[in-house]
């Protein structure tokens, strides 16, 4: 039987992990994602949770655990944010090159100085070039949902790339939402055992990254991208059939809403791709036609779909949570990058809003939609980069 | 305990690697093997070993091995433990080799977690004082006076006491050993084996490319070590210490060779003092009053 609960993201986290039968999770607490590794040592110690959970020493230890675990053939698990994400920098990219199917949530966590806790996709995104898939989350539902989606996706053999499912501190983290939870019989069937074709094997003896001269290095390195190109036709067959089994779909790699009529349409990430779908309701009845697009899936980027949208509208106005500093918000960099060599591109001004945790509504969107609607009157982009509410 | 006619003949590192000439790791890579066979999942950071087994597609190791990032042996093999528990494997021994600076510096932060969580694994620190895959820079393990690269005119300061820093855990077996000394080093690996938790073995491995000698003596190099009491072979079981043949005859000072017969066959130490000299002599004899003490009290 499915069963409905409301709880926050982080929780939510704790009981899709136990959904997908995950064997061995290494964690090390930070704010503000210990709510996850809380939940996952009461489901553990009251036996509820078959899984060897290991509390490590720090973020490094955490992810190359995980790297030791998941070599050796078993699904693995961590979960992290902010400061320990980064710590694992070197870690994340020996994890996807090592092409190991690691999940993990990543509460999107401002970094410091100064010290601050409120969310920020900062931490992710400069991560992005590390080889790993990256989802981001709008709702609970979703969280739960992509966890279960990620280890289907990441465990086919065209893929075995580490995912990372990215949800913002408190928005959801600690937000109470209700969520289904399917019934286990259901998610084992659409999510079976582990079975990797290579592991640390004693009767079948390799050795996983040894040295790599020039001759091959890039060949290893053409087979991820591959990968990531393959990942991007998963997504959505994977999040189609999830739908199928459970009764919700989030989007593939892109969450559109009203898009089809739409002069200028909003691009943004996670919690502000669902603020953005009330300020384009409320648009439109003022006779705007907005439409949104909520980019779940930001690696792989979806470069196709963007230049599909890009096809039918005037204008893509980009809000970033987050910014690449001497350059744009990570979403306005890559939306642009895509565009390039592309006919008729679309007029694009982006939004830098919310970071450190600065509340993003969707009052503010439609401040930015009307902003960028008054420069498609006028066919001209004033500034390239606004930061939105500054104080200046 | 197992004589030298019971080692068996098989050999899982492979002809083909790439060590150097008179490389003291290679020896002790046959005897990690000779001791526990090849049912054994190695786990390699940056270090020569990961190194001398040659580049894809090929590799002299015969067992399977995961090569990590320099620091996360400890963080690595848990994770490896953990695997096979879930897997229900009960019949594979892992084990994490890594070198001086592995374990020392850059790895000491997930071996000590490793150990507080009594991961049930064996770590050899296999300790050539030195950076030596890096071209021979100092490491913590590095002996006061003894140049590399980093310490062109000798280094200035002393080499941690490592096996007593592993002691301080509480974990139940920790052991010196030297490959100039097969059947001690092979006993010892075998006696950790049978041991459920952390095991910790240092062994002291003569390098010649890093100590400057000539590449026929590093058999030589490590009795030396053991003969004048620089290096000493223990055990901490359950906090009991004990010294093992040959270093058990060794309290007595009269028994051990003078330090400067280990220390100027090496280039590296061309640059002690007759005053250096002494000063190490002495550190010797304070270190072998400890061990007297030792010898007669739980330790931890």
């Amino acid at each position: 039987m499915s069963q409905t609960v409301i709880d926050t993201a982080n929780h939510i986290v704790a009981y899709a992990a136990k959904a997908a039968r995950v064997q061995v999770i290494a964690a090390y607490p930070i704010t503000p994602q210990t709510s996850i590794v809380e939940r996952i040592a009461e489901l553990v110690e009251s036996g509820e949770f078959d899984t060897e959970y290991i509390r490590v020493e720090s973020e490094h230890s955490a992810m190359s655990t995980c790297i030791g675990a998941a070599a050796a053939g078993v699904r693995t698990f961590t979960a992290t944010a902010a400061h320990g994400l980064v710590l694992m920098h070197e870690a994340l990219h020996w994890a996807s090159g090592s092409r190991l199917p690691i999940v993990m949530p990543v509460v999107n966590r401002t970094l410091g100085p100064g010290w601050n806790i409120w969310a920020d996709l900062t931490d992710s995104m400069s991560q992005r070039d590390t080889g790993w898939i990256q989802f981001y989350c709008a709702d609970n539902q979703e969280v739960f949902d992509t966890i279960i989606q990620a280890y289907k996706l990441c465990e086919n053999e065209q893929i075995l790339l580490p995912v990372m499912i990215c949800l913002e501190a408190f928005i959801l983290s600690h937000t109470y939402m209700p969520v289904e939870i399917p019934d286990q019989k259901k998610i084992d069937g659409f999510l079976p055992p582990y079975k990797p074709k290579w592991f640390l094997d004693v009767d079948n003896p390799l050795t996983h990254g040894n040295i790599v001269s020039p001759k091959w290095y890039m060949e290893f390195r053409y087979m991820i991208q591959e990968a990531m190109e393959t990942a991007k036709q998963l997504i959505p067959e994977i999040d189609k059939e999830f739908g199928e089994c459970f009764g919700f779909e989030h989007g593939g790699l892109i969450e559109k809403y009203k898009c089809e009529d739409a002069d200028l349409i909003l691009l943004a990430m996670g919690t502000i791709g669902s603020e953005a779908k009330i300020a384009v309701d409320n648009l439109r009845k003022e006779g705007l036609r907005v439409g949104s697009a909520r980019i779940r899936v930001f690696r792989p980027f979806p470069k196709e779909e963007i230049r599909k949208l890009a096809e039918n509208t005037q204008m893509f106005a980009i809000i970033d949570r987050g910014i690449s500093f001497g350059m744009d918000g990570f979403l306005a960099e890559e939306t642009k990058a895509s565009l390039y060599n592309q006919k008729d591109q679309p007029l694009i001004a982006g939004f830098i809003a919310g970071l450190g945790g600065r509340d993003v509504t969707f009052k503010t969107v439609e401040k930015i939609a009307k902003k960028s609607s008054e420069w498609m009157r006028t066919d001209r982009v004033e500034k390239e980069a606004v930061w939105v509410d500054l104080r200046e | 305990m197992v004589s030298i006619k019971e080692l068996s003949q098989e050999e899982y590192l492979l002809k083909g690697h790439i060590a150097c000439a008179g490389c003291g790791l290679a020896i002790s890579l046959r005897l990690l093997f000779k001791a526990l066979g090849n049912k054994v999942i190695l786990v390699v950071p940056a270090c020569c070993s990961s190194v001398i087994p040659g580049s894809y597609p090929f590799t002299s190791f015969a067992v399977p091995v995961q090569n990590m990032l320099f620091e996360a042996t400890g963080a690595t093999a848990s994770g490896v433990v953990a695997a096979l528990r879930q897997r229900d494997v009960k019949d594979v021994t892992v084990v994490g080799w890594a070198g001086d600076g592995g374990t020392f510096d850059i790895g000491i932060q997930a071996l000590s977690g490793a150990a507080e969580r009594e991961t049930d694994f064996i770590y050899v620190c296999y300790d050539n004082e030195a950076y030596g895959n890096t071209g021979v820079q100092r490491s913590g393990a590095t002996p006061y006076g003894a140049w590399t690269t980093t310490t062109p005119t000798g280094k200035k300061e002393r080499k941690k006491n490592m096996p007593f820093i592993m002691a301080a855990h509480r974990i139940p077996y920790v052991a010196t050993a030297c490959p100039s000394y097969p059947i001690d080093f092979i006993n010892k690996l075998k006696k950790a084996k049978e041991i459920k938790g952390t095991k910790f073995i240092h062994l002291l491995v003569p390098c010649s490319t890093g100590w400057r000698y000539d590449t026929s003596k590093t058999v030589e190099m490590g009795r030396l070590a053991v003969q004048t009491g620089i290096w000493t072979l223990f055990e901490i079981e359950y906090s009991t210490f004990k010294l093992n043949p040959p270093s058990d005859r060794l309290i007595d000072k009269a028994k051990r060779k003078p330090v400067k017969e280990y220390l100027t066959l090496q280039g590296r130490f061309r640059n002690l003092t007759e005053g250096d000299i002494e000063k190490i002599q002495r550190w010797v004899d304070e270190d072998w009053e400890r061990y007297r003490e030792l010898a007669s009290r739980p330790c931890v």
